[in-house]
Formats: C-alpha cells, sequence, structure tokens
C-alpha cells in the first residue's frame, strides 16, 4: 500500500470512528451489575460455624474429585485443544509503564 | 478529598452502618438517622474505579471510619510495611475521622488467612501488640482505635483478662479502644461469662466507638450453642440491652451497625440504625 | 514451634489434629471449637473465589467448582491481605488439573475474571481527547500515539474468549464456534465490559500498548491480517473509551 493510500485508509477509519464517542464517569451513575464490585471483598465477619468443608477430610485430597455433568462446558461442545498454535500461552496484560 | 480538608474531624454520636455498594443511592437519598459510615480499608486500596469515586461522594454527606480487617497487628511476623504504606495512602486521602483495627492475627508468614484469629493474652503478645500499634499509630500520624475480637475458645496460656490487655495496650501506647458490643456478648456466652461485667471490668474512658451486629447460634455437639459472629442478621434483644448497659457507663458514642453477610435491603438496614438512635437517647 | 504457628498449621489441613491447650467454656477442652477458625478461613476464601471467579463457575458448574475449590484455597492461599486480588494463580492452577484436560479454554476463563476485576480497581484517567484529534491532518494523525487507560485489558486467546463469555453470561448468544479471538476490556462509567477486537485487532492493540504510532500499528496489524478493519478497531476503542489523554492523568 503507498504512503498516500495508507493515509487515505487511516483517515477514513478515523471518520467512521468518530461517530462513536465515550461517555464520563459518573460515580452516582447505576452500577451495571454488582458482580465485579462485590468480587474479593474484606470483611470482618465470621462464616459457618463448626459445620462445613472446612473440616472435610473426604474433600481434602486435591487430585480425588471427579468431573460430574454440571455447568455449561457440556453445551459449549469446543475441542479438546486448540489449533491456533501460535496463540498458545500468548495471553497477556498490558505493560503500564507507557511512555506518556 | 478534593479541597483538601478533612469535612468531618470527628465521629458523632450517633448511628453508622457498615457501607455496601449497593446501598450507595439509597444511603443518601434516605439516610434516616445515619450520619456517619464505615469502610473496611481493603476494599477501597485499588488504584481508582468505582469505589474511590463513591468514597469521595460520600464524604461530602458522611463522617468516615476506616476499619482496617488485614493488618494482623497481633501477628508475630514484623507488619507489613507495603500494608502499613496502603493504610496511610488511604488515610492521607480519605482524611477519615476514625481508624481502627482488630487485637487479632490473620497473616502468617507471607499467607493472609482471611479470618480474624485469636490471640493468648500474656505479657509476650502484649509488648509485641503494643508495639505493632505503635509503628501504626507513628506511621499514620493519628491515634487509632482497637477493637475486641469475638472469640470461640481461649488459651491455656493466657495470663491476663482481655479487658487488663486492652487497658494496659491503651496506657502503653495512648490507642483508644472500639468496643465491639456484639462481640462482648457472644465471648461472654461461648466462654462461660457474664457480659456485664465484661463491660463493667472495660476501660470505657478510652472508648472511642462502639459495634453492634447479628450472629448465628451454632448448636451442633455444643451443650450451650456457640455463638457465631456472622454479621448475617438484626440484632437481637440483648445485645441492644447490653449496647445501653454500655453507653450508661462510656456516655454517647457513635454506633456502627454491622452487616456484612446476606445483606439486606436499605430499609431493613436503616431500621436497625433506628433502633440504635433510640438506644443512644434513651 | 510457636503458638501461632501451631494455630496455624491445622487451619487449612483437616488431616492434622487440633492444636493443644485451648479451652472453652468455664475451663472445658475447646473441642470442636477451633474447627470455627478452620471453617472461616476456608470458607471465606471459596465464596471469594465464587465472588471472582464468575465465568469459570458457571462454565464449570457450582458442584464441580467447589470440589476444586477447597484444594485450591489450601494449596494457594492469598499472599496479600487485598482480597480484591485473590486468584491471581488460579489460571494455572485450573491448567494443571488432569481433570480439566478437556477444557483447555478454561484458563482463558478464570483470566477474563481476573481481567475485569483488575479493569474495575484500575486507576482513573482523563479521557482521550477526541476533538482535537479530529481536528488533525491525516499525516499528523498517523504519527499519534494512543496510549491505553489504565483500566483497558488486552486478552489474547487461542480459544473463542469473547464467545464463551457471552454465551454464558447474556441470554439467548449463540454457541461459540472454534477460532481464537482477541478481547479488549474496556472501563466506561466505572463498569468494566468484554469486547471482541476484530481479527488483526489484538496486534494492533499490542503494538499501540507498547508505544507504536497509529501509522506503525496499522502496519504491523495489516502485515498479520491484510484486510484488517481498522475503522472497526478504532471505532469500538473511542466508544468505549480504551485510550486515556496523553498528558497522563
Amino acid at each position: 500500500m503507498s504512503n498516500t493510500m495508507k493515509t487515505l485508509a487511516v483517515a477514513g477509519a478515523v471518520a467512521a470512528a468518530m461517530s462513536a464517542h465515550g461517555t464520563t464517569a459518573n460515580a452516582a451513575s447505576k452500577e451495571k451489575c454488582y458482580g465485579v464490585a462485590l468480587a474479593g471483598q474484606n470483611d470482618c465477619a465470621a462464616g459457618p460455624g463448626t459445620t462445613c468443608a472446612g473440616t472435610s477430610v473426604t474433600d481434602y485430597q486435591g487430585n480425588a474429585w471427579t468431573l460430574v455433568d454440571a455447568g455449561t462446558c457440556a453445551e459449549m461442545e469446543l475441542p479438546e485443544m486448540a489449533d491456533g498454535s501460535e496463540r498458545m500461552g500468548s495471553l497477556e496484560a498490558l505493560d503500564r509503564d507507557l511512555p506518556a | 478529598m478534593p479541597d483538601g480538608t478533612a469535612r468531618f474531624a470527628t465521629l458523632p454520636a450517633s448511628p453508622g452502618v457498615g457501607y455496601k455498594p449497593q446501598h450507595f443511592k439509597d444511603l443518601q437519598d434516605d439516610p434516616g438517622p445515619v450520619q456517619w459510615i464505615e469502610i473496611h480499608a481493603e476494599n477501597y486500596m485499588g488504584d481508582g474505579g468505582r469505589p474511590l469515586a463513591q468514597l469521595r461522594a460520600l464524604s461530602e454527606k458522611f463522617a468516615l471510619s476506616v476499619h482496617g480487617v488485614g493488618l494482623s497487628i497481633g501477628g508475630e511476623m514484623p507488619l507489613d510495611r507495603d500494608h502499613l504504606a496502603r493504610l496511610k495512602k488511604l488515610c492521607d486521602w480519605a482524611k477519615p475521622a476514625s481508624f481502627s483495627e482488630h487485637l487479632a492475627w490473620s497473616t502468617h508468614e507471607s499467607e493472609f488467612l482471611n479470618d480474624l484469629l485469636p490471640l493468648p493474652y500474656t505479657e509476650s503478645t502484649l509488648s509485641r501488640v503494643a508495639d505493632h500499634i505503635s509503628q501504626v499509630q507513628d506511621t499514620i500520624g493519628r491515634q487509632m482505635l482497637l477493637e475486641n475480637p469475638s472469640s470461640y475458645l481461649a488459651f491455656d496460656e493466657s495470663t491476663l483478662s482481655e479487658t487488663d490487655f486492652l487497658a494496659e495496650l491503651t496506657h502503653r501506647t495512648s490507642c483508644g479502644l472500639l468496643l465491639d458490643v456484639n462481640n462482648v456478648f457472644i465471648s461472654a456466652q461461648n466462654l462461660g461469662l457474664a457480659p456485664r461485667d465484661y463491660i463493667d471490668a472495660y476501660p470505657v474512658d478510652a472508648v472511642g466507638e462502639l459495634h453492634v451486629g447479628g450472629h448465628e447460634e451454632d448448636s451442633v455437639g455444643f451443650n450451650q450453642p456457640l455463638l457465631i459472629d456472622s454479621h448475617s442478621r438484626p440484632v437481637v434483644d440483648p445485645v441492644w440491652d447490653l449496647l445501653a448497659y454500655t453507653l450508661d457507663r462510656t456516655g454517647p458514642k457513635p454506633v456502627l451497625v454491622e452487616w456484612d453477610n446476606d445483606v439486606p435491603d436499605w430499609p431493613t438496614l436503616r431500621t436497625e440504625a433506628e433502633r440504635a438512635a433510640d438506644v443512644l437517647t434513651r | 514451634m510457636t503458638t501461632l504457628q501451631r494455630f496455624r498449621t491445622p487451619l487449612l489441613d483437616p488431616t492434622q489434629d487440633r492444636p493443644e491447650g485451648l479451652r472453652g467454656a468455664a475451663g472445658a477442652p475447646a473441642d470442636t471449637r477451633y474447627d470455627v477458625y478452620r471453617n472461616n478461613v476456608t470458607h471465606s476464601l471459596i465464596a471469594a473465589l465464587h465472588s471472582a471467579f464468575p465465568l469459570v463457575l458457571k462454565v464449570l458448574g457450582t458442584q464441580n467448582f467447589d470440589r476444586l475449590a477447597p484444594a485450591y484455597v489450601r494449596a494457594h492461599p492469598p499472599t496479600s491481605p487485598l482480597m480484591m486480588h485473590y486468584g491471581a494463580d488460579f489460571p494455572d492452577f485450573l491448567a494443571a488439573q488432569p481433570q480439566l484436560s478437556k477444557m483447555g479454554y478454561l484458563p482463558d476463563c478464570a483470566r477474563l475474571d481476573l481481567a475485569l476485576r483488575r479493569s474495575y480497581h484500575a486507576a482513573d484517567s482523563a479521557p482521550f481527547d477526541l476533538e482535537t484529534f479530529q481536528q488533525l491532518t491525516p499525516e499528523e494523525m498517523m504519527q499519534t500515539q494512543l496510549i491505553p487507560a489504565p483500566a483497558t485489558v488486552l486478552l489474547r486467546s487461542s480459544w473463542p474468549l469473547f464467545d464463551i463469555w457471552r454465551f454464558n453470561m447474556q441470554a439467548d448468544a449463540p454457541k461459540p464456534q472454534m477460532q481464537a479471538q482477541d478481547v479488549l476490556i474496556t472501563r466506561p462509567e466505572f463498569d468494566p465490559a468484554p469486547h471482541l477486537l476484530p481479527p488483526g485487532g489484538g496486534d494492533w492493540f499490542a503494538a499501540l500498548a507498547e508505544g507504536a504510532t497509529l501509522d506503525q500499528a496499522h502496519d504491523t496489524a495489516l502485515a498479520l491480517v491484510p484486510d484488517f478493519d481498522l475503522g472497526a478497531a478504532l471505532g469500538l476503542c473511542f466508544a468505549t473509551g480504551a485510550f486515556r489523554a496523553k498528558n497522563g492523568g
């Protein structure tokens, strides 16, 4: 692609993209989903007394559990392995220390 | 805060609630008798986003208490300096009217166990906890309040009562105390003691704040039900009565209603705050 | 061993005896009272995983999740008092479970859950100034660096990660078809949400994140995906506030 064509392509793409615009953050706006807000909260309350998983030895063996037919995994019918080998293990977070 | 000054320098001697994000709007539209809120410090140690924005907005209308749950003041290890720095940063930014933490430990070596674990009340624990409190107060540059735990057991090696232990800490460090009345009730029942005896022996002059909350009974395998500090229910009548008994000795103090599990809708929590207001004016 | 060390060891290991030297009411032995602490620790960490990994929970089902969770929390208790960051090594744990070998996509589901939480708590930033940008000449636009906001997270998956998320979290969403997908999490108005980048969009965004100009990032994407749709990628980013203002903030 020539430089002129590239410039035109970028200008066109920017013009198309401009129709969209961002919104301003507002603390009072309604939370769309409390899922993330309530995930991983610290508190000082106690749990379920003396009867629960904490004292169960039967579920203690890390490798002894077996998968039962539950959840959506059975419905999704995805292969065992991804064949997009170039992507394997490439899941990455952004580097936060970007040049300003 | 944006204007760089604390809007509320002290907690009022009135009801407060443990703040939950799902009450953000209701709390402002319909606060009832609530004039102050308490937050768990660790939930506001992110870098930004909605938690800090909400805190900024609420600080315009309510006095703020920052209540740490993760410092592990009773731990055998030196205090986590990174965590202390985070606490200082939060207090410098939010300028709360009060900062408090627990007489408990939760970190061991590098593991955070996410529970308030109990301590033996011995001379060696006393000097360690006193050192840690002094370090906290020096770092954040203010007095802190220390909260009594809810106990499910006691240590054979303890040589001091909890009330003597707390009184001695106030002498050594000039810290204040957060008296959790529900915890007193729970510990007394679980250890076979009288809750009013505890209040009578407690150094009430050091009290800066009171807590009440709901608990549950676990009767499996015990003659007397073991009381569990679940913060999942309304405050029971005997705890309101013990609050009244305590307020007769401390005089009017800020009273916080804690509700952390099975958090109810706002009107239910506001009703609990109204009950606290009734006890305060009794 | 100190008293607290003796107290700590059986907390996350029910095969160990309860510590000695504890008592209950009126001097009686503490007996099962120690289990209150065992339960608090274990239960609170499992509850934290439940709330922190909603996509993994949905894909696995509660029953499977709860069989797996005790093994994880006992082997990997938090290393920081900030529970908002708990579970950073949960994806690797899932990847190492032989029972889950048929669900190669599950670790990426956990990474998506983690990324949403990280985005929620990320620093605020001044939004990118679209109006000023619009007034640049095309040549100036091409030399512009677009800087991701702190709350923007790019996830590149060998799996149809966005479609898996949508299938599990939105009503009537189609079944995922096998393809690699790049997901961009953005946080307009404080609520993070995942979005699907067009093919090549992951390479393009990663280049921008490393400081490339719009021109350089465009070239990077075109080299890998000749029909890369710059307008679609830019439109998504502008609409969801993916970039921050250049002068910090």
